[in-house]
């Protein structure tokens, strides 16, 4: 039978308090006049009372909590409860730490069926229907993972009901079939977008294969006189998925015979590394899991960015916490394994008070998660799988744009550290050699993951897991990845490492076999969260936490023996050969025998053609305001220039001790453009990180867009004291409709722009990734269809290595009297600007957007040579590299940061006679940073920059930010009014 | 004496091992990471070290509440040799997750009990919260925070709500078990407010020990404020010292918790 152990806070329970206010907030009508919480522990097994009891003793605190067994804790007086408990399969942390800790305690380890499980109450007091208190339990739980039980006060009097237990029961798997091709095309095309027959007659879900796709591999299979198993053709699309082979990118496009990625990605890094000669410091790009840079002599500091897109959509916090956990594996699984030494995220969300019902389905029944709710999740989900990690997060931003609102762009990223020898060998080069075997390590596989986001209601029905959303376990992960990175890789214990991501085992096995020539895996020795998988949900599950190893035959012993003592389950599946095939057995008969090269390189070449769309119509406002200072209070309060404070804070960025410019900036809080960290303590080197996107400029002009992304990642690294010597970049491109010949044009221009500033930036790309399908078909309340498309976004994050770290500088004001510099010259480059998105948003409604988007130029690099030399004289007292908001909010985010204020005068500047003041405050013309120093300095300061635009254009001061052009004042606002602006925002999130 | 040996342990999501380890070897000991389940399995014997360092960090994702479950490992299999290397003339810290595990053991604050009678609960805010906070060194018998005044430290946790009952609180004062305290800048008491105060900890409870000052337990994080260019505000103070002429100091506040912790083997 179930048992069940009831906990709750024995007095002020915050989390309570929090709950209650955020309903107050949601659900302004709701009459909740107090609210409890209950955590439940299901306990599906055998115990003897006695035991029962040692366990409730054991998870409930004896000071802060009070627990009981079997016996549910009820507030005195309630109306309803509602219990949030996770669907059968879905990830359970708290069950699984539970499940341990009970085995631990009666050292009695579980039965096969039996488990732990967890799972929350909500009490409600209050007058309350039930439909209300179902409307609120639906904005705490996920229909795709979370089962509900909702009780009134007499249904709990009439007697506790029977736990719920989430236990999984499959069928006996079905036997592998095989598929036939040889059918009419348009039976073929609908395998390729539908999937295989199961065997109700449904189907299994998308293979994502298209018609030139399917006919090569029926030639395949005619040439080998045989059908496709079905787990050889879920094993091609995975391999074949836009995911793991970016046929956009790689296709011919127009008159680029290499595809994207070749001619204008890889090209660049080519060239300039080429350039470089001596100086280049790139050791491994685009060919692992992360690109890696020299960081010294002896060390070598990787970085990988991901999006998680899509599982965001459906399930924020569980897409999220799996992005971050993920993109940490990119590290472990880069070389023969990096530490993670740092997270970045970037989110890209719908305004968070955007509330139009929007549904996936005709008749309304699905609703798309509000804004407010995904930024909710995700910001949550990455705090968990980063805090849990021990990763620190310095590095983040958040964007808004109303098209963000059919799917979330979530970026995250991480940072890895490794020794350049391990064990002998260079640690950046790995290969399984043929004899190897191959051991999959880490967590179990369910069904997790399998075919993605396409979700069937048949797959919700009672005992059978949630598929589609994943729930990452960092803990599960932290175990994996510090027994890999502090232990077995120093000792010599495998040969190579890779990520179970996209596509799991079918991907990652098959990716290593490239090494060695092949490979043969039995998929009966593949450890199952529950039984009843069948062999092709084994090979392509995406289950998380896992890495696969290829460990010499005389080492495996030695590396079994030291993950189990690590708490890390591993097993051996098979072993590397060199038999050119990828061969999978299960039961005894042979499931999959594919020759690696069709299976790697059969995939036909896409030929695309691009076509330019007609330029935007300007939208140029009629006028503009009279109060420029009113407007710089605006255009601080725009969400895409406001604090977030309240994610870098919830976000451990100085766990590892390396922080050192940190996201919040000076005692004003202010979130920093650029961090620095110093990964080995005793040396003084550092890595600088920055990120930067322009979604806003794209609908004006794509080549600007992704030409200012660069401009600014670069010029945020070199601000805070990094060196064009040592700046490497990392792009990812979240695009939508990429077939659209339009599209595909702005596609092309964004990417010619990446080519072209990197190389005249001399900052080789070492990794990246793209996302193509950002797109929503979905519906209005009525069934009116509605298409939603993000904005076409290219994020640009830097990596850098600075040399003394003490050297570094900060964006606050330092002292009244230093110098305020601009540096670079400023142009009339409204379009897309916060500014007139502000202006128009007052006016009208809706953003002005412009006609003229900044672009940057080439001619800025001898600018910041100079600057990076008045930087390591120590010249040099605070910094900002002004982007959305212009020279305005860098005035204004530095007056913030320092508490100080500022006069600076517009007529100093160059352009000032050709430009009017809301030009010279707003435009974001790239290439310019606005920096300070100290009187003392200023001769040897401006000796640095000679021959550059330099301009004094005024002093840091105890009073306003006040901005004038000659003895007129232009804007001028407190210090403590700007702040205000800044912080309002969100204030509450 | 030779350096004093020091155990940080780690294992289960314990995250602070490395950073830990490393202050304590800066400060002159003899540290290693060794961990839970080697010292559980009997390779490493505790009676064989003179400082135990329970670091920071998410031991099993502070599921089921923090600091319990590894608590529970230690507590299950190693009750016998903890309370005999705490009985000693040994050292113990705690910090953060590690003083959640050392208060869930009922190592702190009253050892001879051998029952938890504090707790660290969510914060007042129910979030995790990363900052820099000021906390006083208050007059006990602690080894670590010996001449350590008012300090600048940084907090990141999610549970660190110093909770307890009034007749242990009081018990605690009398015997000066309260070792740290949240305050603010010019070090008086933080009155609960916030931010100075980060987590609503009961009477701005930021750290305490056993009645000898050996064990001791506290929510900052010292290893995190070891060298001056780790601290929030140091481009500030960097720019002010470089406009007067001087140097730029080595250490941080953190520095001297670890110092203490050698120099008491000295």
């Amino acid at each position: 039978m179930a048992h069940r152990i009831y906990v709750r806070a024995a007095g002020a329970d915050t989390r309570a308090r929090v709950r209650k206010a955020a309903i107050a907030r949601l659900f302004p009508g709701a009459a909740v006049r107090d609210l409890w919480l209950v955590d439940n522990y299901t306990i599906a097994g055998d115990l003897t009372p006695e035991a029962c009891e040692r366990v409730r003793a054991m998870l409930t605190h004896p000071v802060i909590e009070e627990g009981a067994a079997d016996r549910p804790l009820l507030p005195a007086r309630f109306e309803y409860s509602f219990e949030i408990a996770f669907l059968p399969g879905v990830t359970d942390n708290a069950g699984r730490t539970a499940r341990e800790a009970i085995g631990d305690l009666l050292k009695a380890p579980f039965a096969p069926g039996e488990d732990a499980y967890s799972s929350q109450t909500t009490f409600l007091a209050g007058r309350l229907a039930r439909a209300e208190v179902e409307a609120i339990a639906g904005a705490f739980a996920n229909p795709l993972i979370h089962h509900i039980e909702i009780r009134s006060a007499e249904e709990w009097r009439a007697g506790a009901a029977a736990p719920y237990v989430p236990r999984v029961t499959l069928p006996e798997p079905a036997e592998v079939c095989a598929v036939d091709l040889d059918i009419p095309e348009d039976a073929l095309l609908r395998l390729g977008r539908e999937g295989i027959a199961g065997p109700g007659g449904g189907r299994r879900g998308p293979l994502a294969l298209d018609r030139e796709s399917l006919l090569a591999i029926r030639e395949y299979f005619r040439r080998c006189g045989r059908m496709p198993t079905d787990v050889e053709l879920e094993s091609i699309a995975q391999t074949w998925s836009e995911h793991c082979k970016h046929t956009i990118f790689a296709a011919a496009l127009d008159e680029l015979e290499d595809g994207l990625y070749k001619t204008y990605i890889k090209g660049a890094t080519a060239k300039i590394r080429a350039a470089k000669a001596g100086g280049d410091f790139c050791v491994s790009v685009f060919r692992d899991n992360s690109g890696a840079i020299a960081f010294d002599d002896e060390y070598l500091v990787t970085d990988k960015v991901e999006t998680h897109n899509s599982p965001c959509a459906l399930d924020p916090f569980g897409g999220a916490i799996t992005g971050i956990v993920g993109v940490n594996r990119d590290a472990i699984g880069c070389g023969l394994g990096a530490k993670p030494i740092a997270n970045r995220y970037g989110f890209c969300f719908a305004p968070p008070d955007d509330d139009r019902p929007l549904f996936r389905d005709e008749e309304c029944r699905q609703p798309l998660l509000s804004p407010r709710r995904i930024m909710d999740g995700v910001i949550e989900g990455v705090n968990v799988g980063g805090n849990c990690s021990g990763i620190p997060t310095p590095q983040g931003f958040v964007c808004f744009d109303p098209r963000y609102r059919g799917k979330p762009l979530v970026f995250v990223g991480t940072v890895g550290l490794m020794p350049r020898t391990s064990a002998g060998r260079p640690s950046h080069r790995k290969a399984a050699r043929p004899g190897d075997v191959i051991v999959m390590a880490g967590g179990r596989v369910g069904r997790d993951g399998i075919h993605g986001a396409t979700f069937s209601s048949e797959a919700l029905s009672a005992g059978s897991p949630a598929a589609a959303v994943q729930i990452g376990d960092p803990i599960t992960q932290k175990k994996l990845s510090d027994a890999i990175v502090k232990e077995a890789r120093d000792a010599g214990l495998y040969h190579s490492i890779t990520d179970n991501g996209a596509g799991g085992l079918s991907c990652s096995v098959a990716e290593m076999a490239r090494e060695c020539g092949g490979c043969v895996v039995e998929l009966d020795r593949v450890p199952l969260k529950y039984p009843g998988l069948e062999p092709w949900q084994i090979w392509i599950s995406e289950s998380q936490e896992r890495m696969t190893l290829a460990v010499p035959p005389d080492r495996l012993d030695a590396f079994t023996d030291l993950m189990a003592r690590r708490g890390v389950e591993t097993a051996a599946i098979g072993r590397f050969e060199a038999s050119g095939r990828c061969r999978v057995s299960w039961r005894g008969a042979v499931v999959m025998d594919v020759d690696l090269d069709f299976l790697h390189d059969g995939l036909p070449r896409k030929t695309l053609a691009s076509k330019a769309p007609p330029r935007p119509a300007p939208d140029e406002p009629d006028a503009l305001p009279d109060d420029l200072g009113a407007a710089l209070l605006g255009v601080m309060a725009r969400p895409n220039v406001a604090s977030y404070a309240f994610i870098s804070r919830q976000y451990d960025h100085e766990v590892q001790g390396g922080a050192v410019l940190k996201p919040l900036a000076g005692a004003g809080e202010v979130n920093a453009r650029a961090t620095v960290m110093r990964p080995l303590p005793d040396r003084p080197r550092g890595i600088v990180l920055s990120q930067a996107l322009f979604p806003s400029y794209g609908d004006l002009d794509p080549y600007a867009m992704a030409a200012c992304a660069v401009d600014a990642a670069v010029r945020q690294a070199i601000a805070a004291g990094g060196t064009l010597d040592r700046l490497a970049l990392l792009d990812n491109t979240c695009w939508c409709s990429p077939y659209e010949p339009e599209r595909l044009w702005q596609l092309k221009e964004a990417i010619r722009a990446c080519h072209d500033f990197a190389v005249a930036f001399g900052t080789p790309f070492i990794s990246g990734k793209d996302s193509m399908f950002n797109d929503f078909a979905g519906f209005a309340p009525g069934g009116a269809p509605v298409a939603i498309s993000v904005p076409p976004t290219i994020l640009i994050s830097s990596l850098g290595v600075v040399d003394d770290v003490a050297r570094c500088v900060s964006l606050d004001f330092k002292a009244p009297g230093d110098l305020v510099y601009v540096l670079g010259a400023t142009r009339a480059e409204l379009g897309g600007s916060e500014f007139l998105a502000w202006w128009g948003a007052a006016r009208r409604g809706r953003p002005y957007a412009g006609s003229v988007a900044p672009l940057p130029s080439a001619r800025s690099m001898s600018l910041y040579r100079a600057y990076e030399r008045a930087v390591a004289a120590g010249l040099v007292t605070s910094a900002e590299a002004p982007g959305q908001g212009g020279l305005g909010v860098a005035l204004a985010r530095q007056a913030v940061a320092g508490g100080l204020g500022c006069t600076v005068d517009l007529a100093a500047l160059p352009e000032a006679g050709r430009l009017t003041d809301a030009e010279l405050l707003f435009s974001e013309t790239p290439g310019r940073i606005v920096c300070t120093v100290a009187p003392g300095a200023r001769e040897a300061f401006e000796a640095c920059l000679r021959g550059e635009d330099a301009v004094c254009a005024g002093r840091v001061t105890e009073g306003d930010v006040a901005v004038m052009r000659g003895a007129a004042a232009v804007a001028c606002a407190s210090v403590a009014r700007l702040a205000e602006a800044y912080r309002r925002t969100f204030e509450g999130f | 004496m030779a350096s004093p040996k020091v155990l940080v342990l780690t294992g289960y999501g314990i995250n602070c091992d490395e950073e830990t380890c490393w202050a304590f070897a800066r400060a002159g000991g003899d540290a290693r990471i060794v961990h839970v389940n080697d010292v559980v399995d009997g390779r490493v014997r505790l009676a064989d070290w003179h400082v135990l360092a329970v670091p920071g960090g998410f031991s099993y994702g502070d599921d089921t509440g923090s600091g319990k479950a590894l608590a529970n490992r230690l507590r299950n299999n190693l009750r016998d040799a903890l309370w005999e290397f705490a009985g000693g003339d040994r050292l113990v810290i705690g910090i953060c997750n590690g003083f959640q595990v050392l208060t869930c053991l009922g190592l702190l604050p009253s050892p001879e009990t051998r029952a938890a009678a504090v707790g660290l609960s969510h914060n007042a805010q129910a979030r995790y919260e990363c900052r820099w906070v000021d906390c006083r060194a208050e007059d006990s018998p602690c080894v670590f925070t010996r001449g350590l005044g008012t300090i600048r430290i940084p907090v990141a946790h999610g549970e660190g709500r110093f909770t307890t009952g009034e007749d242990t609180h009081a018990a605690m004062v009398a015997r000066r078990q309260i070792a740290l305290r949240y305050a603010r800048p010019d070090g008086t008491p933080a009155g609960g407010r916030f931010p100075c105060n980060p987590n609503g900890s009961m009477d701005d409870i930021a750290g305490i020990c056993d009645r000898s000052g050996r064990i001791f337990g506290l929510m900052p994080h010292p290893e995190r404020a070891f060298h001056f260019l780790q601290r929030d505000d140091w481009p500030a103070r960097a720019a002010a010292l470089r406009r007067a002429g001087e140097p730029l100091p080595a250490f941080a506040d953190g520095q001297r918790i670890f110092a203490n912790a050698v120099a008491y083997f000295a």
